[in-house]
């Protein structure tokens, strides 16, 4: 809708622009942003507008807010994966994904914050502090909350985003953006937009360039693709998808971008439900709604039926041997030498690394290094890394036989319960936030299938709930069309912001509006 | 005792260091939540590199495409003479650190 009225003229990329920023600034409580790169941004939008004047717009996205996590590299803006030690580090280069966002005219509004190297489940683990959900200020959360005083209680009550790519979640659901790049190791992207009422995507393993995204575990990352709708999502998917000389696990397959089927017809689906998603701390509201979303397919004629994938559990387990591997691997390239933060400790290159390393990574960070290290050894590397491996190849074995029997789809919920208030989150440290949060996530990125975290309702204490959908590899079409039916069927309600209506006039309805396809 | 010297050879390892008591047991948490793996029969299972590993690595012409950006290179670098990174003597050992206070248990 909003590319429509840019190109009939009806606002322009640069007034565009102006609001979102102007939003930014009035939702800086949200501590979305890391940084907000106004000029450039501008500069952009005027470029934009110049093209939509000369009736040559570059595509859907010519002129369109964006927003990107900040552990994507780009040229000229600070990177800081919320680390002291990036903090002041400009990268040189645009990573692939958002080099082919800026060829499309996207504007690019600023990097948003995340838990620190994208390690965690809330967003609150950054140097830059936690990320607040959007919806923590709804109406729809105010109303149901029981406070004795509305002020006092707004600044303890607030809840988490989820994480890590919590500020971009937060971005897009508090309308600063109409789009924002996340990145899902373990749920990165799906737990973040299933707990602010957003949809989230995290596509294929290979699909998208990884090159630019400061990696956490190579063998799982992904760019993931934050939205307020199922069209918007694959909007961006084809501008970013792809394969890509500069990363080699990128497939050489050519890829197509695709315009999602009205689907009407649901008759020759047949949807699993994998029992063991039933995960102990299911939340029982969850679960019905878990129930109502499979009854609604069934009611319109797919087939229902129950799968098992016997390894779920152990996908945590895996995941924390692997990951921290591939940490450790991944974190030793921070150095001090030839970028980010380096020490003053000048005695001997060893103790300089050291001291860096000291000051410039948090705890979570310093512990999964450590821990990485020790299934590493050579007395630990068969019992650990190796039989991790092994356990992955069953867990994604399972998927396969699952596809295989016939069913198209696998439909679970995506959060255990909906948004934690921050104050009872930080009870729990990071590995067990981790542990709980993301086993309903986590297995697909073990065996890189597509995934997605569709906004279904709200919950009793008025925030949003999403349940996800995991495809067939590469079969983002089959797996976004289906979501995108869900969708229709559920019509999850807008946010309502306060802030957002103070700001409200007649054309500020393209800022609400929920597609900008 | 062994288990401070497994201590000390992790933190050289890593060049990153516990820090204090709450660092080790960090990690001794991680190792007992990561032994559960073992319950998993993996008999006959090959371990698994990549989702990917039914494709084939690709090769592509041996052109030089990029490069040449040696001072966008050396704008990060906080150390630096001409066009090197400049690093402290490397020839030092990393100085032993404290013996820690607790042990881990076990392996």
């Amino acid at each position: 809708q909003v590319s429509v009225a840019l190109k009939e003229g009806q606002v322009t990329p640069t007034q565009l622009c102006q609001r979102c920023l102007a939003l930014i600034r009035s939702t800086k409580f949200l501590n979305a942003y890391i940084t907000v790169a106004e000029e450039t941004a501008l500069k952009q939008a005027e470029e934009s507008e110049k093209r939509y004047r000369r009736g040559q717009p570059l595509g859907v996205l010519d002129g369109i807010p964006v927003s990107v996590k900040d552990n994507f590299n780009t040229a000229g803006i600070e990177t800081t994966c919320a680390s002291n030690m990036l903090k002041g580090y400009i990268s040189p280069y645009n990573a692939t994904v958002v080099q082919k966002l800026l060829d499309q005219g996207a504007v690019l509004l600023g990097k948003t914050n995340l838990d620190e190297f994208a390690m965690g489940s809330g967003s609150t683990d950054g140097v830059f502090g936690p990320v607040r959900n959007p919806w923590s200020y709804s109406r729809q959360y105010k109303e149901k909350s029981v406070s004795k005083s509305h002020s006092e209680d707004e600044e303890s009550n607030w809840v988490i985003t989820g994480g890590s790519s919590g500020g971009s979640a937060a971005a897009v659901s508090s309308f600063t953006c109409f789009a924002a790049l996340g990145s899902d190791t373990g749920g990165s992207t799906r737990n973040p937009a299933a707990h602010c009422g957003v949809v989230g995507l995290k596509p294929t393993y290979g699909l998208i360039s990884r090159h630019g995204l400061i990696p956490l575990v190579n063998s799982m990352d992904v760019p993931g693709i934050l939205t307020r709708c199922v069209d918007d999502a694959a909007v961006v998917l084809g501008s970013i998808a792809g394969h890509d000389p500069k990363d080699s696990t990128t497939i050489q397959d050519n890829f197509m971008p695709f315009e999602l089927p009205d689907l009407t017809d649901v008759s020759k689906l047949s949807i699993g439900i994998p029992k063991e998603y039933h995960a102990p701390g299911l939340s029982s509201e969850i679960l019905a709604l878990w129930s109502k979303a499979a009854d609604l397919f069934k009611d319109a004629g797919a087939k229902v039926i129950e799968v098992s994938l016997p390894h779920t559990r152990y996908s945590i387990v895996c995941y924390h041997v692997l990951c921290t591997a591939e940490v450790a691997s991944n974190m030793a390239r921070f150095d001090g030498l030839e970028y980010g933060h380096r020490s003053d400790m000048n005695e001997s290159t060893e103790s300089m690394y050291a001291a860096t390393r000291r000051e410039g990574f948090n705890d979570v960070v310093r512990g999964r290094i450590l821990s990485g290290n020790y299934f590493l050894l050579k007395q630990n590397y068969e019992n650990y890394f190796i039989k991790a491996q092994k356990v992955r190849r069953l867990i994604a074995n399972d998927f396969v036989k699952v596809f295989r029997s016939g069913v198209d789809i696998l439909l679970t919920p995506t959060t255990l319960s909906d948004a934690v208030p921050y104050m009872e989150f930080i009870k729990e440290d990071n590995r067990t936030r981790s542990t709980q949060d993301d086993i309903l996530t986590q297995a697909a990125n073990m065996a890189g299938l597509p995934a997605v975290s569709v906004p279904t309702a709200l919950s009793e204490k008025g925030l949003p709930v999403g349940l996800q959908f995991i495809g067939r590899s590469f079969q983002e079409k089959q797996l976004l069309t289906i979501a995108k039916w869900f969708e229709k069927q559920v019509k999850f309600p807008m946010i309502q912001l306060e802030e957002v209506k103070r700001l409200d006039h007649g054309v500020f309805q393209h800022q609400k509006s929920a597609s900008f396809s | 005792r062994a288990a401070a010297e497994l201590l000390a050879h992790l933190e050289r390892l890593a060049l990153v260091d516990f820090r204090d008591a709450e660092g080790v047991e960090r990690l001794q948490k991680a190792i007992q939540f990561a032994d559960r793996l073992q319950e998993v029969n993996t008999d006959g299972v090959e371990p698994m590199d990549s989702v990917l590993e039914d494709r084939c690595l690709y090769l592509r012409e041996d052109n030089v495409t990029e490069g040449n950006c040696t001072k966008e290179l050396l704008k990060n670098a906080r150390e630096k003479v001409e066009e090197y990174f400049v690093a402290p003597p490397g020839n030092i050992p990393l100085p032993k650190l404290d013996e820690q206070e607790t042990f881990l248990q076990g392996s």
